[in-house]
């Protein structure tokens, strides 16, 4: 199981830039830990999820 | 340094305006607070109060990045005038801060950031206030810092538009490196745009958090 942001699912050899469009996310508006290491925005579409890594995406909102 | 800033000082000596801090707080803080470096990028709403708030607690060096101009549009929530209408917002806002507290250095570029110039701006800064407006270039700034910056520490902004309740706004470590303020959810929207108070309750939230991480 893969957790991503405090929930365990079952995500394990998916490719991270598909899932995070599948998940609704705009990849140029989020910020991706995976593993306490930051993820390079040109490495997102690279990056297959692994089972047992630990994933939190943080969404940027417009404003300031 | 600008003239105003040597007229300030002419004004009010430093022993002055170190005695008027308030004396109930150890003498430590105000030289950990004086030692201090601090970035803060945007100079929008959140930034230009941050910036404000930093420089009335005495942080010792502001580095203050933001390339764009005064508009007539930012006078509902950003520490502007209107005869300061059309000048760098870097420029604008060192004129208030100069007047504020004229002995904290203040170092200004009036540039885009982008993920080319960041390490070059901001890896000297131990601690870097994000305050920009559009969600990308948060994303952005944020992911480059913690990437390009190993030492800094990054207090970002996320999520004041609108007048709902503030309460909803707080700060969180989100990452080690990361605090994030804000109610992580509302964006600026057509029929929800961005006003002072939620605003500057997000800039007060970012500006405190600065503090705790230099008294750490």
């Amino acid at each position: 199981m893969v957790r991503i942001n405090g929930e365990e699912k079952n995500l394990a050899g998916k490719n991270l830039l598909e899932y995070l469009k599948e998940a609704g996310f705009k990849p140029e508006q989020v910020v991706v830990e995976r593993n306490l290491e930051i993820v390079p925005k040109d490495q997102m579409g690279s990056i297959m999820i692994q089972d047992e890594d630990a994933i939190e995406v943080l969404r940027f909102v417009g404003g300031g | 340094m600008t003239e105003m800033q040597k007229r300030m000082q002419e004004l009010i000596s430093r022993e002055e305006l170190d005695r008027a801090f308030d004396a109930r707080f150890p003498k430590e803080m105000q030289e950990k607070l004086r030692a201090a470096k601090v970035a803060v990028a945007g100079l929008g709403g959140l930034g230009s109060n941050i910036a404000v708030m930093l420089a009335r607690s005495g942080i010792g060096k502001l580095l203050l990045v933001d390339f764009d101009v005064v508009d007539v549009t930012n006078l509902n929530r950003q520490m502007y005038f209107i005869p300061q209408l059309g000048k760098p917002k870097t420029e604008a806002l060192t004129e208030l801060l100069v007047q504020i507290n004229p002995y904290t250095e203040y170092e200004t570029v009036c540039t885009k950031v982008t993920p080319e110039n960041v390490k070059e701006l901001f890896s000297e800064y131990p601690i870097v206030c994000e305050a920009f407006d559009k969600p990308d270039q948060k994303a952005m700034l944020v992911r480059e810092l913690l990437t390009q910056c190993p030492k800094t520490t990054v207090v970002s902004g996320n999520g004041m538009a609108g007048y709902a309740d503030t309460n909803e706004i707080r700060t969180q470590q989100m990452m080690q490196r990361l605090y994030v303020c804000g109610d992580r959810s509302t964006g600026a929207s057509e029929g929800n745009g961005l006003i002072a108070p939620r605003v500057a309750a997000c800039a007060a939230h970012e500006a405190n958090k600065v503090l705790q991480v230099i008294m750490e």
